[in-house]
């Protein structure tokens, strides 16, 4: 019953302003229509420049409001770069928008019309042309120089100490294989994937696959100050890794492995002082829809110190270890199908 | 053929199919409703009949965007009225993730698609480039005709997938697959899907029928005198933009009939190694990033053809209100040659983060910044035109400053989208959200009012309600500025898009105070447009009547046709053009402007 009586009243609403527009339309008749369009040409001039004063108490007030809440300092040698460059394109677009949309409010009320002036009739000047060509050429140029060094800093080949950490998103979370004590991934097979127990499809006739690690929280630990690479996958669908306080994303797509590497220079703890926020965490956000989920798809980042990542780690059991509690070192035969879950889920009951 | 020989043969079809045989070419004029109104060949008609279903579409689409809006808003409430519209996708007033994310896909495929693309161009091409050139129609009215009816049949397709039991395509506008070809991935994906690449495929079609016929009618049916650099802006713009339209839909079209393929005939364009519902799929060595580029190599051009028509039409009406030429009339033109050339360039740089190379990135950062100096000398040139003018201030020529205004705003925030470097944090973030909303969704709109406003006259006879505008414009102005301004600052934070709710996110969360407020505006500027809509319908019946041909003192050749022009747009001749089309001075009798049609003065330099 509320809901047919908001409708009425907002039908109402409509109703009363609309009649308001169309009794100002005989007003207008009856008062005189060239004197009634001055006085509303005027009003409606100065009311601009209002707006444009508005305006820009506005964005001070909505930038004095939300600076707080914008990311910490970024969190790695790159991202230190994206801010600074940031903030220069801040800068040259900021100065831009100030002066056009002065000069063009500024000229709305300057040029309102009066009988006591005509238009000036200009039609074209070619110097005018030139200058303002030129001179975004050249800012686009300085623009797309930075760019494109702070790009190629970022998409550079990661160092050869990197630790290499394979993400892999999937509907919907985030699953990270480490290397294990060889420092190395073994192979997989997207043929091989079996949800109950071996979700990345690892090939386990390749020996570097024995000592590999899976977390399936989301948990990405990274030691700081020592660079990182992430291979990133996708089990079905296109996901996208987005660091934001590291600046950066990279898609996951099924069927092509992308990377991203970073040194990360400021530790969870750490952090946690900086904000002043106890809660504090590093996330990975999905950036690319990827279905029903998608706004869940939430990783964390643990950025620590050498000692404690060694501590992590060691209290980590290996996948295949995990998935076969007897403990038996590896036969390397191979254990799934993907084409009968079920059997293997019995197979891994039994040996339970 | 000539312009005569066009609109009799156009009549003959719908004539004889309508009155049957016996009648002859002087009965025109005692059509039958149905040839005269629906199955129309008439440009004029045809114009109106795409801007009523693009009214129709934009309604439904921001009604959609009130619903999600809602829930992102107030993620905590529930709102009974929801369910009475949405039924069980919306079960005791809360929007389930699913049709959320289908609500967001459709709103940006109407609003793109069906408003900006079909009832933009499709409105403005069809009304203003046969009267701007002094043309008594399109090159082929029945064409023209197919062209609408195609739409028509779009939507109505469209418009069924809303209805089916799995919901409407849910994969996002761009509808990347493999979230779009396989039904496991997502409720949407199932006969929503099919419906929507059905609805797509039939869209391209009228496109490239209207398209085709735009610029055949632009290069051959121009009158007598009516040079290609005596054509009004808008001509040229929407020339342009057919042009974009005819290169870049078929490439979209060839990438939705792959998708068509991977959906239901077992290919494999799109798809490798997919482990999904519990089952490896067989596929292997497809490239879900080759639909990217095809989608996008239209998708790019796109936002250009739903931007030029707007500034075409900006241009017009920011010189005829202003009195003033517009300046720099041969610099507009070479920018948006500019602009149509480089439009095709850049379209990699919606892709900087799909793992693309890096150096194949840096080239069209370049090419995409690169777009920044045509806009520039457009915007400069726009200021210039309203310098020390003398400016009257009716919605149409707010509507064309706002515009100015908005192109500016969503003009500078792509210059850190479009250099990877900054793309690579901003992606899919609420920046994104706001620069595109501003840039190719208010600032097209504004284009579009501004249009609208000024052309009623032309459409109806009759004048649309002045106070209604103005108050149209100024809560539409502040609230585009208020809905999209904030939302750059979430995107800085990195809060990405399309997400159902933030409450789970430390590093989001903090905004839902601000997404409430962006709500709130959201549902007053929709409030506000229906408004709109009331006096659009309104004065098409009871509006002020039109009393004089040329109301505005304007120079161009529509304005020379009868207050309620019929087919054929003029009743003797098609008059001839001596002149360019923004001689806005002197006259000699004391007017401040010169109609195309006035022979030049003696001694009188032509442009």
């Amino acid at each position: 019953m509320s809901v047919f009586i908001i409708i009425a009243l907002i039908i109402l609403v409509f109703i009363i302003i609309y009649q308001i527009g169309k009794a100002s339309e005989y007003a207008v008749v009856l008062r005189g229509e060239e004197k009634v369009k001055a006085q509303a040409n005027r009003a409606i001039a100065l009311l601009l420049l209002v707006m444009f004063a508005l305006g820009m108490w506005g964005i001070w007030e909505c930038h004095e409001m939300l600076k707080g809440r914008m990311l910490p300092i970024a969190a790695c040698k790159t991202g230190e770069n994206y801010d600074s460059m940031f903030n220069m394109t801040i800068l040259v677009t900021g100065i831009v928008f100030f002066a056009t949309q002065f000069v063009l409010f500024w000229f709305c009320f300057r040029f309102q019309q009066s009988t006591k002036r005509t238009a000036f009739y200009f039609a074209h000047s070619n110097k005018l042309e030139i200058i303002w060509t030129t001179i975004p050429a050249i800012a686009m140029a300085i623009l797309v120089a930075i760019g494109l060094r702070n790009w190629y800093d970022v998409t550079s080949p990661a160092p050869q100490d990197a630790t290499v950490v394979e993400i892999v998103g999937k509907q919907f979370n985030w699953l990270i294989r480490y290397p294990g004590k060889d420092h190395e991934l073994g192979k997989r097979d997207f043929r091989k994937i079996n949800d109950a127990n071996n979700v990345l499809g690892l090939d386990w006739s390749d020996p570097h696959n024995m000592d590999d690690i899976i977390s399936q929280n989301g948990e990405l630990h990274v030691v700081v100050n020592k660079p990182v690479k992430l291979l990133i996958c996708s089990r079905d669908v296109i996901h996208d890794v987005g660091l934001p306080h590291f600046r950066m994303k990279m898609d996951a797509v099924p069927g092509i492995t992308t990377t991203l590497w970073f040194t990360p220079t400021i530790t969870t703890e750490e952090m946690k002082q900086k904000t002043g926020n106890p809660d504090f965490v590093y996330e990975i956000a999905c950036d690319q829809l990827c279905g029903k989920g998608h706004y869940s798809m939430r990783g964390t980042v643990i950025v620590q110190s050498q000692a404690d990542y060694d501590k992590w780690i060691a209290s980590q059991q290996s996948y295949y270890v995990a998935n076969n509690p007897s403990g038996a070192p590896a036969p390397a035969k191979p254990v799934t199908d993907s084409t009968a879950p079920k059997k293997d889920s019995v197979k891994l009951v039994s040996m339970k | 053929m000539s312009n005569e020989a066009v609109i009799s043969g156009g009549l003959h079809v719908a004539h004889d199919a309508g009155a049957g045989a016996g009648h002859h070419d002087h009965e025109h004029h005692e059509q039958h409703f149905v040839w005269k109104y629906i199955f129309s060949q008439d440009h004029k008609i045809i114009g109106r009949q795409f801007l009523i279903t693009g009214i129709f579409w934009a309604i439904l689409g921001a009604l959609m965007s009130v619903f999600f809006r809602l829930q992102l808003g107030f993620p905590d409430s529930t709102f009974p009225i929801m369910e009475k519209f949405l039924g069980h996708w919306a079960a005791g007033g809360k929007l389930s993730p699913e049709f959320y994310y289908a609500l967001v896909t459709m709103h940006g495929t109407i609003l793109v698609f069906f408003v900006l693309t079909a009832g933009l161009s499709g409105t403005f091409a069809n009304l203003l480039i046969p009267l701007q050139i002094g043309a008594r129609d399109m090159a082929s009215p029945f064409m023209n005709m197919l062209s609408y009816w195609f739409f028509f049949l779009a939507s109505v397709l469209m418009f069924t997938s809303l209805f089916v039991e799995t919901g409407p395509a849910s994969g996002g506008w761009t509808t990347y697959p493999p979230l779009s070809a396989l039904k496991e991935a997502s409720l949407g994906s199932g006969l929503g899907m099919d419906l929507w690449l059905l609805s797509m495929a039939t869209f391209v079609v009228s496109s490239l029928l209207g398209g085709l016929n735009y610029i055949t009618t632009v290069l051959n049916m121009r009158t007598k005198g009516m040079t290609m650099t005596r054509l009004p802006l808008t001509v040229w713009a929407l020339f342009f933009t057919a042009v974009l339209g005819v290169l870049s839909f078929p490439v979209l079209f060839s990438g939705l009939v792959l998708l068509i393929f991977d959906r239901n005939f077992g290919t494999s364009f799109y798809l490798s190694e997919i482990f999904i519902g519990g089952k490896a799929l067989p596929h292997i060595g497809g490239s879900a990033i080759l639909y990217q580029h095809l989608f996008w190599f239209l998708g790019h051009p796109e936002v250009y053809i739903i931007m030029l028509p707007g500034m075409g039409m900006a241009s017009e009406v920011l010189s005829t209100h202003s009195r003033k030429p517009i300046f720099g009339y041969f610099a507009m033109i070479i920018s948006l040659v500019g602009i149509t050339l480089l439009a095709f360039l850049v379209w990699a740089h919606h892709m900087f983060v799909t793992g693309m190379s890096p150096f194949l990135g840096s080239i069209f950062v370049l090419l995409t910044l690169l777009i920044a100096v045509p806009s520039a000398v457009k915007v400069f040139n726009w200021l210039t035109t309203i310098w020390r003018g003398n400016i009257r201030f009716n919605p149409a020529m707010l509507f064309a400053l706002g515009f100015v205004s908005l192109f500016i705003s969503g003009g500078l925030t792509g210059i850190f989208l479009g250099n990877s470097a900054l793309d690579i944090h901003l992606h899919d973030t609420y920046f994104v959200v706001a620069h595109f909303h501003i840039v190719m969704g208010v600032s097209a709109f504004f284009g579009m009012f501004a249009g609208i406003y000024h052309w009623f006259p032309k459409m109806f006879g009759r004048f649309m309600n002045n106070t209604l505008g103005y108050i149209h414009f100024f809560i539409t102005f502040a609230g585009a500025y208020l809905i999209f301004w904030p939302m750059h600052y979430e995107g800085i934070a990195g809060m990405p898009r399309r997400y159902y709710d933030y409450s789970a996110w430390e590093s989001f969360k903090h905004f839902q105070g601000l997404n409430a407020f962006i709500s709130i505006i959201a549902m007053v500027v929709f409030f506000t447009q229906l408004l709109f809509v009331l006096n659009f319908i309104a004065s098409i019946f009871k509006g002020r009547k039109m009393t004089v041909m040329n109301p505005w003192g304007s120079t161009t050749l529509e304005w020379t046709t009868p207050i309620n022009p019929g087919h054929g747009n003029w009743p003797g001749e098609i008059p001839e053009v001596y002149r360019w089309p923004y001689d806005y001075k002197d006259d000699g009798h004391g007017g401040d402007f010169i109609p195309q049609t006035v022979p030049l003065r003696e001694g009188e330099e032509s442009h």
